[in-house]
Protein backbone atom coordinates (compact mmCIF):
# COMPACT_ATOMS: atom_id res chain seq x y z
CA UNK A 1 0.00 0.00 0.00
CA UNK A 2 1.31 3.44 -1.01
CA UNK A 3 2.50 5.39 2.23
CA UNK A 4 0.38 8.72 3.34
CA UNK A 5 3.21 10.65 2.99
CA UNK A 6 3.77 9.50 -0.66
CA UNK A 7 0.49 11.28 -2.28
CA UNK A 8 0.88 13.59 -4.84
CA UNK A 9 -1.48 15.92 -2.51
CA UNK A 10 0.21 15.47 0.65
CA UNK A 11 3.66 16.57 -1.23
CA UNK A 12 1.40 19.96 -2.18
CA UNK A 13 -0.08 20.36 0.89
CA UNK A 14 3.27 19.99 2.77
CA UNK A 15 5.19 22.37 0.32
CA UNK A 16 2.34 25.05 0.86
CA UNK A 17 2.40 24.48 4.70
CA UNK A 18 6.25 24.87 4.49
CA UNK A 19 6.47 27.88 2.18
CA UNK A 20 4.00 29.63 4.55
CA UNK A 21 5.75 28.49 7.93
CA UNK A 22 9.26 29.14 6.77
CA UNK A 23 7.87 32.87 5.02
CA UNK A 24 6.54 34.07 7.89
CA UNK A 25 9.19 33.19 10.32
CA UNK A 26 11.82 34.89 8.25
CA UNK A 27 9.56 38.13 7.88
CA UNK A 28 9.10 38.33 10.95
CA UNK A 29 12.63 38.00 11.81
CA UNK A 30 14.08 40.57 9.36
CA UNK A 31 11.12 43.31 10.28
CA UNK A 32 11.97 42.73 13.82
CA UNK A 33 16.04 43.35 13.36
CA UNK A 34 15.60 45.87 10.18
CA UNK A 35 15.32 49.17 12.53
CA UNK A 36 18.45 47.64 13.73
CA UNK A 37 20.42 46.71 10.79
CA UNK A 38 19.65 50.30 9.35
CA UNK A 39 20.79 52.13 12.29
CA UNK A 40 23.93 50.03 11.97
CA UNK A 41 24.03 51.10 8.15
CA UNK A 42 23.27 55.08 9.63
CA UNK A 43 26.09 54.78 12.31
CA UNK A 44 28.53 53.21 9.65
CA UNK A 45 28.37 56.01 6.94
CA UNK A 46 28.91 59.23 9.67
CA UNK A 47 31.32 57.20 11.23
CA UNK A 48 33.12 57.51 8.05
CA UNK A 49 32.05 60.96 6.98
CA UNK A 50 33.60 61.80 10.52
CA UNK A 51 36.82 59.49 10.03
CA UNK A 52 37.65 61.69 6.33
CA UNK A 53 37.44 65.10 8.47
CA UNK A 54 39.68 63.90 10.88
CA UNK A 55 37.29 63.12 13.57
CA UNK A 56 38.32 59.73 15.04
CA UNK A 57 39.96 58.20 18.19
CA UNK A 58 43.19 56.45 16.12
CA UNK A 59 46.01 55.88 18.07
CA UNK A 60 49.26 55.31 16.40
CA UNK A 61 48.58 53.23 13.75
CA UNK A 62 44.78 51.94 14.64
CA UNK A 63 41.58 53.10 12.62
CA UNK A 64 39.20 53.74 15.15
CA UNK A 65 35.93 55.47 14.47
CA UNK A 66 33.91 57.89 16.63
CA UNK A 67 32.14 55.46 19.13
CA UNK A 68 28.92 54.08 17.99
CA UNK A 69 26.67 56.25 20.91
CA UNK A 70 28.33 59.59 20.56
CA UNK A 71 28.02 60.01 16.08
CA UNK A 72 24.91 61.17 15.73
CA UNK A 73 25.79 63.51 18.26
CA UNK A 74 28.95 64.34 16.53
CA UNK A 75 27.96 64.51 13.01
CA UNK A 76 25.24 67.02 13.88
CA UNK A 77 28.10 69.05 15.90
CA UNK A 78 30.57 69.12 12.81
CA UNK A 79 28.70 68.57 9.68
CA UNK A 80 27.50 72.20 9.19
CA UNK A 81 25.57 71.50 6.20
CA UNK A 82 25.05 68.47 3.34
CA UNK A 83 24.12 69.71 -0.47
CA UNK A 84 22.81 67.28 -3.16
CA UNK A 85 24.70 68.89 -6.60
CA UNK A 86 22.64 68.12 -9.29
CA UNK A 87 23.89 68.85 -12.24
CA UNK A 88 24.76 72.95 -12.13
CA UNK A 89 22.08 73.46 -9.53
CA UNK A 90 23.08 72.91 -5.69
CA UNK A 91 20.55 72.79 -3.28
CA UNK A 92 20.96 71.97 0.36
CA UNK A 93 19.44 68.36 1.83
CA UNK A 94 19.55 67.27 5.63
CA UNK A 95 19.58 63.83 4.35
CA UNK A 96 22.11 64.09 1.72
CA UNK A 97 24.16 61.42 3.79
CA UNK A 98 21.81 58.64 2.97
CA UNK A 99 22.27 58.81 -0.74
CA UNK A 100 23.07 55.74 -2.34
CA UNK A 101 26.33 56.51 -4.64
CA UNK A 102 25.80 53.09 -6.03
CA UNK A 103 22.12 53.22 -7.40
CA UNK A 104 23.51 57.09 -8.52
CA UNK A 105 25.94 55.31 -10.32
CA UNK A 106 23.58 53.12 -11.77
CA UNK A 107 21.08 56.32 -12.92
CA UNK A 108 23.76 57.29 -14.95
CA UNK A 109 23.72 53.79 -17.48
CA UNK A 110 20.10 54.82 -17.83
CA UNK A 111 20.70 57.86 -19.06
CA UNK A 112 19.57 59.79 -15.96
CA UNK A 113 21.11 62.75 -14.21
CA UNK A 114 23.29 61.69 -10.82
CA UNK A 115 23.04 63.34 -7.78
CA UNK A 116 26.08 64.26 -6.31
CA UNK A 117 25.90 64.43 -2.01
CA UNK A 118 28.54 66.90 -0.64
CA UNK A 119 28.89 67.49 2.87
CA UNK A 120 30.45 70.98 4.63
CA UNK A 121 31.96 70.55 7.95
CA UNK A 122 33.62 73.14 10.13
CA UNK A 123 36.80 71.68 12.77
CA UNK A 124 39.02 74.34 14.21
CA UNK A 125 37.37 77.51 11.98
CA UNK A 126 38.60 74.94 9.12
CA UNK A 127 36.12 74.02 6.32
CA UNK A 128 36.34 70.28 4.87
CA UNK A 129 34.57 69.24 1.54
CA UNK A 130 33.51 65.43 2.10
CA UNK A 131 32.32 63.73 -1.06
CA UNK A 132 31.64 59.67 -1.16
CA UNK A 133 33.01 57.88 -3.89
CA UNK A 134 32.80 54.36 -5.31
CA UNK A 135 34.84 52.54 -8.03
CA UNK A 136 35.84 48.69 -8.98
CA UNK A 137 38.69 46.67 -7.39
CA UNK A 138 39.82 43.15 -8.05
CA UNK A 139 36.66 41.35 -6.70
CA UNK A 140 34.36 43.35 -5.84
CA UNK A 141 33.00 47.25 -4.94
CA UNK A 142 35.64 49.86 -3.70
CA UNK A 143 34.33 52.96 -2.54
CA UNK A 144 35.45 56.25 -0.46
CA UNK A 145 35.15 59.01 1.76
CA UNK A 146 37.50 61.86 0.63
CA UNK A 147 37.81 65.14 2.81
CA UNK A 148 39.06 68.01 0.53
CA UNK A 149 39.69 71.77 0.55
CA UNK A 150 38.09 74.42 -1.30
CA UNK A 151 41.33 74.29 -3.83
CA UNK A 152 40.99 70.35 -3.96
CA UNK A 153 43.68 69.67 -1.37
CA UNK A 154 42.71 65.93 0.32
CA UNK A 155 42.68 66.73 4.15
CA UNK A 156 41.53 62.83 4.74
CA UNK A 157 40.50 60.09 3.64
CA UNK A 158 38.75 56.92 4.23
CA UNK A 159 38.37 53.86 2.08
CA UNK A 160 36.73 50.62 2.27
CA UNK A 161 35.93 47.27 0.57
CA UNK A 162 33.82 44.73 -0.45
CA UNK A 163 35.70 41.66 -1.00
CA UNK A 164 39.69 42.63 -2.02
CA UNK A 165 42.21 40.20 -1.18
CA UNK A 166 43.32 40.02 2.84
CA UNK A 167 46.92 41.16 3.26
CA UNK A 168 46.86 42.97 -0.10
CA UNK A 169 44.15 44.60 -1.72
CA UNK A 170 42.39 44.92 0.92
CA UNK A 171 45.32 47.04 3.06
CA UNK A 172 43.33 50.06 1.12
CA UNK A 173 41.63 50.43 4.41
CA UNK A 174 45.08 50.49 6.96
CA UNK A 175 46.61 53.93 7.70
CA UNK A 176 49.75 53.37 5.77
CA UNK A 177 47.62 53.86 2.90
CA UNK A 178 45.17 56.15 3.52
CA UNK A 179 47.72 58.66 5.11
CA UNK A 180 49.27 58.72 2.21
CA UNK A 181 46.45 60.69 0.77
CA UNK A 182 46.40 63.34 3.34
CA UNK A 183 47.88 66.32 1.77
CA UNK A 184 48.25 65.60 -1.83
CA UNK A 185 46.62 67.66 -4.90
CA UNK A 186 44.02 66.36 -6.60
CA UNK A 187 45.10 69.47 -9.30
CA UNK A 188 47.92 70.23 -11.28
CA UNK A 189 50.05 73.16 -11.11
CA UNK A 190 47.64 74.98 -13.53
CA UNK A 191 44.82 74.16 -11.51
CA UNK A 192 43.53 71.26 -14.13
CA UNK A 193 42.14 68.09 -12.41
CA UNK A 194 44.25 65.36 -12.78
CA UNK A 195 42.94 63.11 -9.29
CA UNK A 196 46.12 60.99 -7.36
CA UNK A 197 47.44 58.28 -8.84
CA UNK A 198 48.77 54.83 -7.51
CA UNK A 199 51.99 54.85 -8.54
CA UNK A 200 55.19 51.78 -8.27
CA UNK A 201 57.11 54.23 -10.06
CA UNK A 202 57.48 57.30 -7.77
CA UNK A 203 60.51 57.14 -6.24
CA UNK A 204 58.63 58.44 -3.18
CA UNK A 205 57.64 55.92 -0.64
CA UNK A 206 57.19 58.09 2.29
CA UNK A 207 55.17 60.42 0.38
CA UNK A 208 56.67 63.31 1.28
CA UNK A 209 56.54 65.36 -2.34
CA UNK A 210 52.46 66.16 -2.11
CA UNK A 211 52.00 67.91 -5.68
CA UNK A 212 53.06 65.31 -7.78
CA UNK A 213 49.58 63.63 -7.90
CA UNK A 214 50.59 60.58 -6.85
CA UNK A 215 50.82 58.09 -3.92
CA UNK A 216 52.53 54.90 -3.04
CA UNK A 217 51.23 51.91 -4.56
CA UNK A 218 50.59 48.40 -2.24
CA UNK A 219 52.81 46.09 -3.45
CA UNK A 220 50.86 43.02 -4.79
CA UNK A 221 47.69 44.64 -5.21
CA UNK A 222 48.06 46.76 -8.28
CA UNK A 223 44.39 45.90 -9.63
CA UNK A 224 42.94 47.48 -6.25
CA UNK A 225 45.45 49.83 -6.60
CA UNK A 226 44.05 51.03 -10.26
CA UNK A 227 41.17 50.70 -9.12
CA UNK A 228 41.27 53.22 -6.34
CA UNK A 229 42.84 55.64 -8.95
CA UNK A 230 40.20 55.33 -11.29
CA UNK A 231 37.77 55.89 -8.66
CA UNK A 232 39.00 59.36 -7.83
CA UNK A 233 39.84 60.28 -10.99
CA UNK A 234 36.16 59.42 -12.57
CA UNK A 235 34.09 60.52 -9.32
CA UNK A 236 35.89 63.20 -7.79
CA UNK A 237 35.73 64.91 -11.69
CA UNK A 238 32.01 65.29 -11.35
CA UNK A 239 32.48 67.71 -8.25
CA UNK A 240 35.14 70.01 -9.92
CA UNK A 241 32.49 72.61 -11.29
CA UNK A 242 31.06 73.21 -7.60
CA UNK A 243 34.72 73.82 -6.48
CA UNK A 244 35.60 76.01 -9.67
CA UNK A 245 32.23 78.09 -8.69
CA UNK A 246 32.74 77.88 -5.16
CA UNK A 247 35.95 80.75 -5.98
CA UNK A 248 34.07 83.05 -7.98
CA UNK B 1 26.12 8.13 26.57
CA UNK B 2 29.02 5.78 24.97
CA UNK B 3 27.55 6.78 21.70
CA UNK B 4 27.26 10.05 21.86
CA UNK B 5 30.82 10.74 22.77
CA UNK B 6 31.66 8.41 19.69
CA UNK B 7 29.11 11.04 17.72
CA UNK B 8 30.91 14.01 18.83
CA UNK B 9 34.73 12.56 18.42
CA UNK B 10 34.61 10.63 15.86
CA UNK B 11 34.05 13.44 13.22
CA UNK B 12 37.10 16.05 14.85
CA UNK B 13 39.76 13.39 13.68
CA UNK B 14 38.41 9.54 12.21
CA UNK B 15 36.32 10.29 10.52
CA UNK B 16 36.96 14.70 9.64
CA UNK B 17 34.43 15.77 7.22
CA UNK B 18 37.21 17.94 6.17
CA UNK B 19 40.26 15.58 5.63
CA UNK B 20 38.64 12.77 5.15
CA UNK B 21 35.54 13.09 3.35
CA UNK B 22 37.06 16.28 1.62
CA UNK B 23 33.77 18.42 2.03
CA UNK B 24 33.31 22.16 2.80
CA UNK B 25 36.23 23.24 1.38
CA UNK B 26 35.17 26.02 -0.55
CA UNK B 27 34.72 28.19 2.73
CA UNK B 28 38.24 26.49 4.38
CA UNK B 29 39.98 28.37 1.16
CA UNK B 30 37.70 31.62 1.43
CA UNK B 31 37.49 32.51 4.82
CA UNK B 32 40.48 31.32 6.64
CA UNK B 33 42.58 34.41 6.02
CA UNK B 34 42.20 35.73 9.39
CA UNK B 35 41.26 33.70 12.30
CA UNK B 36 38.73 36.21 13.71
CA UNK B 37 36.31 35.55 10.91
CA UNK B 38 36.84 31.76 10.44
CA UNK B 39 35.66 31.54 14.46
CA UNK B 40 32.92 33.46 13.54
CA UNK B 41 32.21 31.46 10.34
CA UNK B 42 32.48 27.82 12.72
CA UNK B 43 30.04 29.46 15.18
CA UNK B 44 27.27 29.98 12.35
CA UNK B 45 28.08 26.69 10.90
CA UNK B 46 27.93 24.86 14.48
CA UNK B 47 24.22 26.60 14.84
CA UNK B 48 22.93 25.64 11.61
CA UNK B 49 24.32 22.16 11.74
CA UNK B 50 22.92 22.10 15.25
CA UNK B 51 19.68 23.34 14.81
CA UNK B 52 19.21 22.43 11.78
CA UNK B 53 19.76 18.77 11.94
CA UNK B 54 17.03 18.91 15.51
CA UNK B 55 14.54 20.08 12.80
CA UNK B 56 14.99 17.79 10.02
CA UNK B 57 15.07 15.48 12.87
CA UNK B 58 11.64 16.38 13.93
CA UNK B 59 9.55 16.11 10.66
CA UNK B 60 11.74 13.16 9.54
CA UNK B 61 8.32 11.32 9.72
CA UNK B 62 5.96 13.56 7.96
CA UNK B 63 8.18 14.61 4.86
CA UNK B 64 7.30 13.46 1.56
CA UNK B 65 10.14 11.79 0.29
CA UNK B 66 10.22 13.35 -3.49
CA UNK B 67 10.63 16.82 -2.20
CA UNK B 68 12.91 15.86 1.08
CA UNK B 69 16.01 17.43 -0.56
CA UNK B 70 14.31 20.83 -1.34
CA UNK B 71 12.53 20.68 2.45
CA UNK B 72 16.12 20.30 3.59
CA UNK B 73 17.57 22.81 1.65
CA UNK B 74 14.69 25.23 2.92
CA UNK B 75 15.33 24.45 6.33
CA UNK B 76 18.92 25.19 5.84
CA UNK B 77 18.21 28.46 3.63
CA UNK B 78 16.08 29.53 6.52
CA UNK B 79 18.50 29.52 9.04
CA UNK B 80 21.34 30.56 7.53
CA UNK B 81 19.58 33.53 6.69
CA UNK B 82 18.24 34.17 10.34
CA UNK B 83 21.86 33.69 11.05
CA UNK B 84 22.80 36.57 8.49
CA UNK B 85 20.18 39.24 9.64
CA UNK B 86 21.68 38.47 13.10
CA UNK B 87 25.44 39.16 12.16
CA UNK B 88 24.06 42.05 10.36
CA UNK B 89 21.82 43.71 13.55
CA UNK B 90 24.50 42.99 16.27
CA UNK B 91 27.93 42.81 14.75
CA UNK B 92 28.23 44.70 11.49
CA UNK B 93 31.91 44.59 10.78
CA UNK B 94 32.23 40.92 10.86
CA UNK B 95 29.17 40.72 8.93
CA UNK B 96 30.94 43.14 6.30
CA UNK B 97 34.19 41.23 6.23
CA UNK B 98 32.14 37.80 6.13
CA UNK B 99 30.17 39.35 2.91
CA UNK B 100 28.66 36.57 0.84
CA UNK B 101 30.16 33.55 2.53
CA UNK B 102 27.60 33.15 5.35
CA UNK B 103 24.83 32.73 2.44
CA UNK B 104 27.11 30.42 0.95
CA UNK B 105 26.71 28.24 4.41
CA UNK B 106 24.18 26.84 2.68
CA UNK B 107 26.47 25.09 -0.28
CA UNK B 108 28.54 23.90 2.35
CA UNK B 109 28.26 20.06 1.65
CA UNK B 110 28.59 19.01 5.50
CA UNK B 111 25.28 20.90 6.34
CA UNK B 112 23.01 19.20 3.87
CA UNK B 113 25.01 15.92 3.84
CA UNK B 114 24.58 15.21 7.72
CA UNK B 115 20.78 16.08 7.34
CA UNK B 116 20.12 13.87 4.84
CA UNK B 117 22.94 10.96 6.36
CA UNK B 118 21.72 11.16 9.58
CA UNK B 119 18.80 13.77 10.98
CA UNK B 120 16.37 11.85 8.52
CA UNK B 121 17.06 8.80 9.96
CA UNK B 122 17.59 9.14 13.93
CA UNK B 123 16.40 11.22 16.68
CA UNK B 124 16.35 14.52 17.48
CA UNK B 125 18.70 14.72 20.53
CA UNK B 126 21.11 11.85 18.81
CA UNK B 127 20.74 14.08 15.54
CA UNK B 128 21.64 17.49 17.36
CA UNK B 129 24.98 15.65 18.97
CA UNK B 130 25.95 14.24 14.99
CA UNK B 131 25.56 17.98 13.70
CA UNK B 132 27.54 19.44 16.81
CA UNK B 133 30.45 16.88 16.22
CA UNK B 134 30.81 17.25 12.48
CA UNK B 135 30.52 20.89 12.56
CA UNK B 136 33.35 20.77 15.45
CA UNK B 137 35.24 18.35 13.17
CA UNK B 138 35.34 21.11 10.46
CA UNK B 139 35.62 23.72 13.01
CA UNK B 140 39.23 22.38 13.95
CA UNK B 141 40.70 22.09 10.36
CA UNK B 142 39.06 26.26 9.66
CA UNK B 143 40.76 27.43 13.06
CA UNK B 144 44.03 25.67 12.77
CA UNK B 145 44.40 26.89 9.25
CA UNK B 146 42.99 30.18 9.75
CA UNK B 147 45.94 30.34 12.69
CA UNK B 148 48.66 29.13 10.51
CA UNK B 149 47.41 31.64 7.49
CA UNK B 150 47.12 35.12 9.38
CA UNK B 151 50.22 34.07 11.81
CA UNK B 152 52.56 33.76 8.95
CA UNK B 153 50.58 35.78 6.29
CA UNK B 154 50.73 39.01 7.74
CA UNK B 155 52.09 38.65 11.09
CA UNK B 156 48.82 38.77 13.48
CA UNK B 157 46.31 36.71 15.00
CA UNK B 158 42.64 37.70 15.56
CA UNK B 159 44.18 41.21 14.24
CA UNK B 160 46.94 41.69 17.05
CA UNK B 161 50.39 41.67 16.28
CA UNK B 162 52.69 38.71 17.05
CA UNK B 163 55.45 38.54 14.09
CA UNK B 164 56.65 42.17 13.96
CA UNK B 165 56.93 42.74 10.07
CA UNK B 166 59.43 43.92 8.28
CA UNK B 167 57.13 46.61 6.70
CA UNK B 168 56.40 47.90 10.39
CA UNK B 169 59.72 48.01 11.24
CA UNK B 170 60.01 44.57 12.82
CA UNK B 171 61.58 41.51 11.35
CA UNK B 172 59.36 38.91 10.01
CA UNK B 173 58.82 38.92 6.15
CA UNK B 174 55.21 38.18 5.51
CA UNK B 175 54.27 35.53 3.36
CA UNK B 176 52.23 37.01 1.06
CA UNK B 177 51.20 33.64 -0.30
CA UNK B 178 49.64 32.44 2.65
CA UNK B 179 47.04 35.47 2.03
CA UNK B 180 46.18 34.06 -1.42
CA UNK B 181 43.04 31.34 -1.04
CA UNK B 182 45.28 28.48 -3.00
CA UNK B 183 46.95 28.28 0.30
CA UNK B 184 44.72 26.57 1.91
CA UNK B 185 44.99 23.93 -0.73
CA UNK B 186 48.28 23.11 0.33
CA UNK B 187 47.87 23.71 3.82
CA UNK B 188 44.70 21.47 4.02
CA UNK B 189 46.87 18.88 2.03
CA UNK B 190 49.58 18.84 4.03
CA UNK B 191 46.97 18.24 7.37
CA UNK B 192 45.58 15.37 5.18
CA UNK B 193 49.16 13.98 4.85
CA UNK B 194 49.97 14.51 8.51
CA UNK B 195 47.05 12.93 10.15
CA UNK B 196 47.22 9.95 7.55
CA UNK B 197 50.95 9.17 8.24
CA UNK B 198 49.79 9.06 11.74
CA UNK B 199 46.53 6.84 11.42
CA UNK B 200 47.53 4.99 8.76
CA UNK B 201 44.30 2.73 8.51
CA UNK B 202 42.97 6.39 7.11
CA UNK B 203 45.11 5.53 3.92
CA UNK B 204 42.77 3.99 0.98
CA UNK B 205 44.00 1.31 -1.23
CA UNK B 206 45.22 1.87 -4.52
CA UNK B 207 42.57 1.79 -6.95
CA UNK B 208 45.71 0.62 -9.53
CA UNK B 209 48.56 -1.47 -9.30
CA UNK B 210 51.56 0.45 -10.43
CA UNK B 211 53.69 -1.80 -12.93
CA UNK B 212 57.61 -0.80 -12.27
CA UNK B 213 59.69 0.85 -14.83
CA UNK B 214 61.59 -1.53 -16.18
CA UNK B 215 60.00 -3.77 -18.31
CA UNK B 216 57.02 -2.73 -20.59
CA UNK B 217 53.75 -3.04 -19.08
CA UNK B 218 52.22 -6.67 -20.08
CA UNK B 219 48.68 -5.78 -20.68
CA UNK B 220 47.74 -9.25 -20.94
CA UNK B 221 48.56 -9.39 -17.04
CA UNK B 222 47.08 -6.17 -16.11
CA UNK B 223 46.00 -5.88 -12.63
CA UNK B 224 42.91 -3.84 -12.22
CA UNK B 225 41.45 -3.94 -9.09
CA UNK B 226 38.36 -1.89 -9.88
Amino acid sequence: MEKRTDKNIYTIAFAIGMVVVVGSLLAFVASSLKPKITENKRIEKQQNILYAMGIHENTESSVAFVADDKVGEEFSKYITSQFVVNGSSVSEDTEAYLIDVRKEQAKIKNGGQRRLPLFVGEKDSETFYIVPIRGKGLWDAVWAYIAMDQDMVILGAYFDHKGETAGLGANIKERFFMDDFIGEHLLDSSGNFVGVDISKSNNDPLNSDKIDNQVDAIAGATITGDGVAAMIRNDLKLYVPYFKNLKN
Amino acid sequence: MAKDSKLILDPLADNNPITIQVLGICSALAITAQLKASIVMTISVLFVMGIGNVVMSLIRNIIPSKIRIIVQLTVVAALVIIVDQVLKAFSYQLSKELGAFIGLIITNCIVMGRAEAFAMKEKPFISFIDGLGNGLGYSIILIAVAIVRELFGAGTLMGYEILPLVSNGGWYPANNLLLLPPSSFILIGLMIWGIRAYKTDQIEPNEYKLSSHDTAPDLTKRELNV
